[in-house]
């Protein structure tokens, strides 16, 4: 670490170097009897990392795997051993991968407790039991109910503060040393700049042209779901945030090699196993992907010490939000980013992503004349993936912005 | 004069047949307006407190064309039925729905309501062992209450939530003592006449219901055990319908001795203790409910309990009926499949769609697994 000079590095080299480092300070970890955390991707890292517990991201970690081709024998391992092909990829790889140990990708070190709020599926609920009763690890868990209404309440807020203090209790028994607050506090303070550096860095998105291309941003998520926790993060992030700010002082498009003629907003995770193929249909007619609901769904600010606001900030997120909170916040994004278009993933994998599309893709047609394409896809299993639909509905979605950017100049 | 089992029976399967007759008949009878209860659980003594009729939303076998519009074919077959009918206004006469949210797939059928009577939307914390989750799940339902006086006009008081909490306890028990009985009754009680009898009390006043099911029970016990030489097996998933899978066990000669069905016995093995304010108590169940795939529990309680449940009714096997798209129960498929292997129990785990209508392949593979047993 200590031959590291972050100064000479970009922001690229130095997410690649600490997603990296990450892991292999976990495995290190593991072999030396340190404890070792599986998470859920938006869930409070503040607590392990007060406690000096090594977490990784199962999520993350199967991202790795189906970018590189190496889901199906995991898919086909999980469906051996009884799992539906119904269920999320991600889970079905995880829990496959925790029994064979086996990978394309990073090695995971197995967990010895694991940690999940259901902010953004319910699906984490069961998955997180199996591991759990599998590995007979404890499970830490902050549950989050899920906001039917337009507001977060109080009392919802009130639920998940006072499960903060249930999983200090069960940190103090699993480590058996007092709760540290002195690092929690230090933590909080952390996590929340780094959220803030995160959000900062890719709202610049909004820039046209976009110096950031959302499929670069697909990349840097790892350090903030990975290492929210730690310092370099935000280091990184604001070294990014320098990064994008001179492209866009040059005007320098984030798509390698095309100008941006459209912008257009992603719905849903990125379909991993296709990422280049994605990627490159949408750069080949100039389209830029500058608006994601992930920007701000790992912008959880609060005051650092401030229990309630963390647990408002947490029960909050996008995901977690009613029908209404949802079209508000995408069409947010809509406007912000300036996008003339919206690609929805038809995620075979994850109901929560899929099940309010026609009524969020009714509403954002309706208020903003903005035209959607859909696409069937997977965020982890590629036989749910097809190429050819995949390029018919970009090409339909450009005639349809095109026609809009005439329209728009006739009048 | 005492009724006959038949009479009873034959009661109750016209009203499981029959539900929007059945409903409208009990409304007209008692002058009360229906709520419906979207399934797998809701607070129904609160609309029983209300003086209305609570009214179980378990989808149903309908072809499905309007939902096509709103759902991808990958939502679970109960919530495509439900989201069906609500959009041909099958559910409109309903005074008001009550819609939980223990998945992905209901959180956003809640907040896709299609049918036209108000939707009131309620979350179970899944953090269930903590006082704080009584706290919530209290408010939520007081929530319930103040919409539900809203939308009919009148209070709910805290002493008809309290007889109503007293009064479902008792239905409660009187059931899990109807289970027990119909275990000495394989030949009456089988199983399509056990499911129509546990499915007809989603659509009938549940006094009457009870005192039904009580004439059952007295009726049953004078006639005394019957002989049953046929298998016998436990039942779990979320339902086991439609009525041709059933028709399936009993063509092959299979009983069911017991059930963790959520349509069925997951409604009534968990009462609501005692606590000074009724809500309390009602979310005090929903807090002490156990093996339940969509109550969270990191110890899988169900698992224990469903080898118990096949051991304690002396069945030959459990058969899952598992939920088509259901992820909830999909996870606990392998962890089931693996802890019966270890018990050396025989378990065979079937496709559940309401809309099927090709059951060949299912039959085969009952009949292979009878005739392994």
């Amino acid at each position: 670490m200590s031959e590291i000079n972050f100064d000479e590095m970009t922001s690229k080299q130095m997410l690649e170097y600490l997603v990296a480092k990450n892991m292999e300070d976990a495995r290190q970890a593991k072999a030396k009897g340190g404890l070792v955390c599986w998470s859920s991707s938006i869930a409070p890292c503040e607590f392990c990392e007060a406690m000096g517990i090594y977490t990784v991201y199962p999520e993350n970690h199967v991202v790795g795997i189906a970018a590189r081709g190496g889901a199906p024998e995991l898919l086909a391992h999980a469906e051996r051993k009884g799992y539906s092909n119904d269920i999320c990829g991600y889970a079905r790889v995880n829990l496959a991968y925790m029994d064979v140990q086996k990978c394309i990708s990073e090695e995971m070190p197995l967990p010895d407790l694991v940690l999940l709020c259901n902010n953004i599926c319910e699906t984490l609920l069961k998955w997180y039991e199996n591991i759990a009763h599998t590995l007979n690890i404890p499970l830490l868990i902050v549950d989050v109910p899920y906001n039917h209404e337009s507001e977060v309440t109080e009392e919802n807020v009130a639920y998940v503060e006072a499960q903060f203090k249930r999983i200090i209790e069960q940190l103090e028994d699993i480590t058996n040393r007092p709760f540290d607050y002195d690092k929690f506090e230090e933590v909080m303070k952390i996590a929340s700049q780094n959220a803030k550096d995160w959000y900062d860095a890719t709202a610049l998105c909004s820039a046209v042209p976009s110096p950031l291309s959302g499929f670069d941003m697909f990349n840097y998520m790892a350090l903030i779901v990975c290492m929210r926790g730690k310092a370099e993060c935000g280091i990184t992030f604001r070294k990014l945030k320098a990064e994008l700010e001179e492209k866009a002082a040059n005007k320098i498009c984030g798509l390698k090699g095309a100008e941006e003629q459209h912008r257009i907003m992603w719905d849903g995770i990125a379909c991993w196993p296709y990422l280049s193929h994605t990627y490159k249909v949408l750069k080949n007619h100039g389209v830029n992907m500058v608006g994601s609901t992930y920007p701000s769904a790992w912008a959880l600010m609060y005051t650092p010490g401030d229990l309630n606001g963390m647990a408002r900030a947490y029960t909050s997120m996008g995901n977690n939000l009613s029908l209404k909170g949802q079209i508000d916040l995408r069409e947010s994004i809509i406007r912000d980013t300036k996008c003339g278009g919206v690609i929805m993933h038809m995620n075979r994998s994850c109901k929560m992503c899929d099940f309010l599309q026609h009524e969020i893709g009714e509403a954002v047609t309706s208020d903003m004349r903005v035209p959607i394409t859909t696409f069937d896809g997977d965020q982890a299993d590629p036989r749910n993936y097809s190429k050819a639909q995949y390029e018919t509905r970009i090409e339909a979605l450009v005639e349809m912005m095109n026609e809009q950017k005439r329209e728009g100049g006739d009048q | 004069m005492k009724r006959s089992v038949n009479e009873i029976i034959e009661k109750l399967m016209a009203v499981a047949a029959n539900p929007g007759q059945a409903v409208k008949a009990a409304c007209a009878k008692s002058g009360k307006q229906a709520v419906g209860i979207v399934a797998p659980y809701g607070p129904e003594e609160i609309a029983y407190a209300a003086g209305c009729l609570p009214v179980g939303l378990w989808g149903g076998q309908v072809e499905l064309k309007r939902v096509r519009a709103y759902l991808p074919a990958f939502a679970c077959s109960i919530m495509q039925s439900v989201v069906e009918l609500a959009a041909a206004g099958t559910y409109d006469e309903l005074s008001a729905v009550v819609i939980p949210a223990p998945c992905d797939t209901l959180k956003c059928i809640g907040q896709k309501w299609k049918g036209k009577c108000p939707a009131i939307h309620f979350t179970h914390p899944m953090n269930r062992k903590l006082d704080c989750a009584n706290d919530y799940l209290t408010f939520e339902y007081q929530t319930i209450r103040t919409k539900l006086e809203a939308i009919l006009g009148r209070k709910i008081t805290d002493e008809a939530l309290a007889d109503a909490v007293l009064f479902y306890n008792h239905y409660r028990a009187v059931m899990r003592e109807f289970t027990l009985v119909a275990r000495d009754h394989l030949a009456t009680i089988s199983p399509i006449v056990r499911h129509s009898i546990l499915k007809a009390s989603y659509f009938m006043d549940k006094a009457e219901y009870t005192k039904d099911i009580e004439d059952l029970i007295y009726a049953l016990r004078r006639a005394g055990p019957e002989n049953w030489n046929g298998k016998r097996v436990v039942l779990t998933g979320i339902t086991f319908e439609p009525r041709e899978l059933l028709e399936i066990l009993e063509f092959y000669h299979v009983a069911v001795t017991g059930d963790d069905i959520a349509q069925e016995s997951r409604q009534f093995r968990t009462d609501a203790p005692y606590h000074k304010s009724p809500l309390q108590s009602l979310a005090a169940q929903w807090q002490n409910q156990q093996g339940c795939s969509l109550a969270f529990d990191p110890f899988k309680r169900r698992v224990h309990d469903l080898v118990d449940l096949v051991r304690t009714t002396q069945a030959d096997g459990l058969v899952v009926g598992l939920m088509k798209f259901c992820d909830p129960e999909e996870y606990d498929v392998p962890i089931l499949m693996e802890a019966f292997e270890k018990a050396g129990i025989p378990l065979l785990c079937i496709e559940v769609d309401q809309q099927t209508t090709a059951f060949e392949q299912i039959k085969t593979r009952l009949q292979g697994f009878v005739e392994a047993l």
